[in-house]
């Protein structure tokens, strides 16, 4: 147990001590207890890019189900640390954040800590981690908090619905993914991730590569939000701000892009990943951002365009697949390096904009934008903050968004250069739908931004007279828009620490050990093709932006019904009320189906079993001779068991059932069993005595003597049964193998056991327990049927039994 | 040939069982199939007594006497069954 493994499971202790902090320290705000640790934890990972700048990993295992080949084993690499800096740095500020924005008098900060500190731990291990089976679980625990985060406000239905959504979702891609590190496992015998990837050509050639890789996108997809899983996200949005700004902006949703990037070693080099990965990331961004800009809500607004910039992120990891094929690198990896630096700009400037509209939304009381306007002036540092976070969200100058946009058209325009998996003839979709998603993505930022502060101050349609927020609230706005600015201009402080790493982790085979990805980014390569089309963004995003009154009709052009909402309502539903029908359908609370069930199953099993095992072989080998005596007390038997079947009366029928019983005992007379043949006698007459008076006490109202009504199907299944029993018996007998074991007995019955009557010894001698028990069973029976008539206990207003 | 003699016998008793049988079966009112009933008690005594001896062994004989009591029984609770409708009467007084 390293440093490195207490670092991912401290949030969980602290998560131990918040509840008594929150309770016994209540003057001081619990979040500033909780601030400490990410601020720790960041800054012990931050020296740690020395390491992983030159190359180095580090490795270590804490062992936890050996024998299974289950181990905590940490493991950190450029993409590992990238990854965790983002999570304790935006965690460190989302909990300043959060102190300012909860109440410390109206809300239950110690649940929303444990929560967010479980999130934390459960991240950092996600991304820190190196075998399969802990990763899962480390997934699984960030859905559980998200889970609980979403539904912090338990008490509002939308928050609960979110909630249920998002769990539903992201734990159904879940399940899938721990299918495909199943798969993956049983290929390469192992749950290491680094395993695996030395093991890539075995898992290229095996047939479980496609399942196995369309598992773990999907587990990836429903958690980063791709289309068309996308649909819990802007439903999560009922969780408090900053959540959405920590878990549905910065962290959780990329943590499916993290696992995109981990296994693109593994299965990069095939064309369905390329396809799959870059298609359904280009579509999901186009999508996300023509629905953003509908919305109303600011933080819909936002939840769409978080689908849409993932979906670019995962679209130029898609693409740079390409680069596993050309020898020239550079050419192709530029897409992953643009993705992996997206991923910085997005979190700085979604977490930025996030926390604006939380600011918004605390002072006004609204984050409806048709409420809203001429906030300007009054809250001009808000104002500040959320025109570098929307210019950089849309790509302008001279915010890093605009960088890594120009990085992500370079990358679409090389893809129409790609000459396999058939990309030729479509390959000149990518740049056409990258540049329209962008318009789009234009125009919601400036309706984001405008909406909100331009236009007219209208007072009356707030719940509170608006202005600037505490100082507190603005100081991790103010961190992410300055790193957003910053990182424009010094972009390359970035690309040797940490995008040269990342990439180094996402791509380990493509270079040499002592090759570098050349990785430089520059704010201005000249007139080229890119400049062209932000420029073209920018005119196109600004006419669209005047004019979108007139062309807001093309929204009424999707129905309401073909949402993909809606259809998860109709699933759900009908998944709801279709098991309800089936199960009504057949638990019909008739005992009578039931045992037709039973016994139609006992007979498909029985009869399946006999002819697949070949059961039919029967002998007449070392039977006995049947003699007339038997014949005719055989037919006796007969004629009274069918005289109960078919018996008018109950009466009747008991005294038939009488019949087959005496004639069983002298059945065991002839086969020579006195004590059988006694007992028989003696349980018959009693049993028949009950009978009777069961039959007396039958209801009065309903004591019509009837018939029994015929019913095919009960007369082919009781046929059935009897025969496949008969068949058995036949079976068993005719093709017996061992001698029994009676000899023995008969021959030790009077040394060992003290006795002559065999039967007797083995009942209370060689097979005492047996006994034993069965006395315990009679004495049950007896107390029990003493009980139920001594005590009758009468429930008031139901009909008891 | 005294073997044969109870084969025969033992032929007869069951053909007579089964004749019985038929009457519990068609017997048109209760007290036939209970006297019915009865009967093949005696016959199942007569035949267990000559399955012994058949046998050539004496451990059936707890079974004839037995059988001699349970049919006894059985006989009067069904008497008493038909006559009063139960057959364990208790709380006299009421």
């Amino acid at each position: 147990m390293q440093l490195l493994h207490f670092a991912i499971l401290s949030p969980f202790v602290f998560a131990f001590i918040i509840p008594f902090l929150a309770k016994y320290a209540k003057r001081v705000h619990t979040g500033w207890f909780v601030l400490i640790l990410p601020v720790l934890l960041f800054i012990y990972f931050l020296p740690m890019i020395r390491m992983t700048q030159s190359g180095e990993t580090l490795r270590s295992v804490l062992e936890w189900i050996p024998s299974l080949g289950i181990n905590f084993t940490v493991y950190v690499d450029g993409l590992g640390l990238l990854f965790a800096l983002l999570i304790t740095g935006i965690g460190s500020l989302v909990t300043l954040y959060s102190i300012f924005y909860l109440s410390k008098e109206k809300e239950q900060l110690g649940s929303f800590y444990v929560y967010l500190l479980m999130f934390m731990g459960a991240m950092l291990g996600v991304v820190l981690v190196d075998n399969v089976m802990v990763l899962y679980m480390f997934w699984e625990l960030t859905s559980l908090s998200s889970f609980l985060l979403i539904g912090y406000w338990y008490k509002r239905e939308k928050s609960r619905y979110g909630a249920a959504k998002s769990l539903l979702i992201t734990v159904s891609g879940g399940l899938c993914m721990l299918g495909g590190f199943i798969l993956l496992y049983l290929i390469t015998d192992s749950f290491s991730i680094r395993e695996m990837i030395n093991q890539v050509q075995l898992i290229a050639g095996h047939d479980l590569f496609i399942p196995a890789m369309i598992l773990i996108l999907l587990g990836a997809f429903t958690k980063s939000a791709q289309f068309p899983f996308y649909i819990w996200l802007p439903d999560a949005m009922e969780a408090p701000t900053p959540v959405s700004a920590y878990l549905h902006s910065a962290t959780m949703v990329k943590a499916g892009i993290y696992v995109i990037a981990r296994f693109s070693p593994i299965f990069a080099f095939s064309a369905q990943w390329f396809w799959i990965v870059s298609l359904v990331g280009i579509f999901t961004m186009v999508w996300g951002s023509f629905h953003a800009v509908k919305q109303t809500d600011l933080k819909s607004i936002l939840a769409f365009s978080t689908v849409s910039q993932l979906g670019m992120i995962i679209s130029m990891l898609g693409v740079s697949a390409a680069a596993l094929h050309y020898g020239h690198t550079e050419y192709y990896t530029v897409a992953a390096m643009a993705a992996i630096f997206h991923l910085i700009n997005h979190a700085t400037f979604k977490g930025s904009l996030f926390m604006a509209v939380g600011i918004i939304d605390h002072e006004t009381g609204t984050r409806d934008v048709r409420k809203l306007g001429g906030l300007m002036a009054i809250m001009p540092i808000t104002f500040t903050i959320s025109l570098i976070g929307t210019f950089s969200m849309a790509g302008l100058p001279p915010f890093n968004g605009f960088l890594s946009k120009e990085m992500f058209f370079t990358s679409m325009l090389r893809v129409t250069h790609v000459d396999l998996f058939n990309v030729q003839t479509w390959g000149a979709l990518f740049p056409v739908l990258a540049w329209a998603g962008s318009v789009f993505t234009f125009i919601y930022s400036m309706k984001l931004l405008f909406k909100t502060f331009k236009g007219n101050y209208q007072p009356e349609k707030l719940e509170k007279q608006a202005h600037e927020a505490p100082i507190g609230m603005l100081i991790s706005p103010v961190i992410l828009v300055a790193l957003a600015v910053s990182l424009f201009f010094f972009p390359n402080i970035l690309s040797y620490s940490l995008i040269e790493p990342a990439m180094n982790s996402i791509y380990p085979t493509l270079l040499d050990s002592h090759e570098k990805f050349h990785v430089h980014i520059s704010q201005w390569h000249g007139f080229t093709a890119e400049v062209l089309m932000t420029l073209g963004i920018i005119v196109v995003g600004t006419i669209g932006y005047l004019t979108m009154n007139r062309w807001k009709g093309i929204y009424k052009l999707f129905p309401s019904k073909l949402t993909l909402n809606r259809l998860y309502e109709k699933l759900l539903t009908i998944m709801e009320k279709g098991s309800y029908r089936v199960t009504k359908q057949y638990m019909t609370g008739f005992l009578r189906d039931y045992l037709l069930y039973i016994f139609a199953g006992f007979i498909i099993l029985m009869s399946g079993a006999l002819v697949l095992k070949g059961g039919f072989s029967f002998t007449t080998e070392g039977m006995a001779k049947i003699g007339i005596f038997e014949m005719i007390l055989t037919l006796v038997m007969i004629s009274a068991t069918a005289a109960t079947v078919f018996a008018r009366s109950r009466l009747t029928a008991i005294i038939s059932l009488g019949v087959v019983g005496y004639t069983l005992a002298l059945f065991f007379v002839i086969f020579r069993a006195p004590d059988l043949a006694l007992t028989q006698l003696v349980i018959e007459t009693i049993s028949v005595a009950l009978f009777l008076l069961c039959f007396y006490h039958l209801p009065k109202l309903r004591l019509k003597k009837k018939t029994r009504t015929f019913r095919m199907t009960n007369f082919i299944i009781a046929l059935g049964v009897g025969m496949i029993v008969t068949l058995l018996g036949i079976a068993s007998s005719s093709q017996r193998t061992k001698d029994s074991i009676a000899s023995y007995f008969t021959k030790h019955s009077h040394d060992l056991g003290g006795g002559d009557n065999v039967v007797n010894v083995i009942l209370v001698d060689f097979r005492g327990f047996d006994t034993m028990f069965e006395i315990t069973v009679l004495t049950i029976a007896a107390l029990g049927i003493f009980s139920m008539i001594k005590t009758k206990v009468k429930e008031e207003g139901k009909s008891g039994e | 040939m005294f073997t044969l003699i109870l084969q025969i016998a033992l032929g007869i008793m069951a053909v007579s069982t089964l004749l019985y049988v038929i009457r519990v079966i068609k017997g048109p009112t209760v007290p036939d199939r209970v006297v019915a009933l009865d009967a093949i008690g005696i016959n199942l005594i007569a035949m267990t007594a000559l399955v012994s001896i058949l046998l050539n062994t004496s451990i059936f004989l707890d079974i004839i006497l037995l059988l001699g009591i349970l049919s006894f029984i059985g006989t009067i609770a069904f008497s008493k069954f038909l006559e009063k409708g139960e057959i364990i009467e208790n709380d006299r007084d009421r």
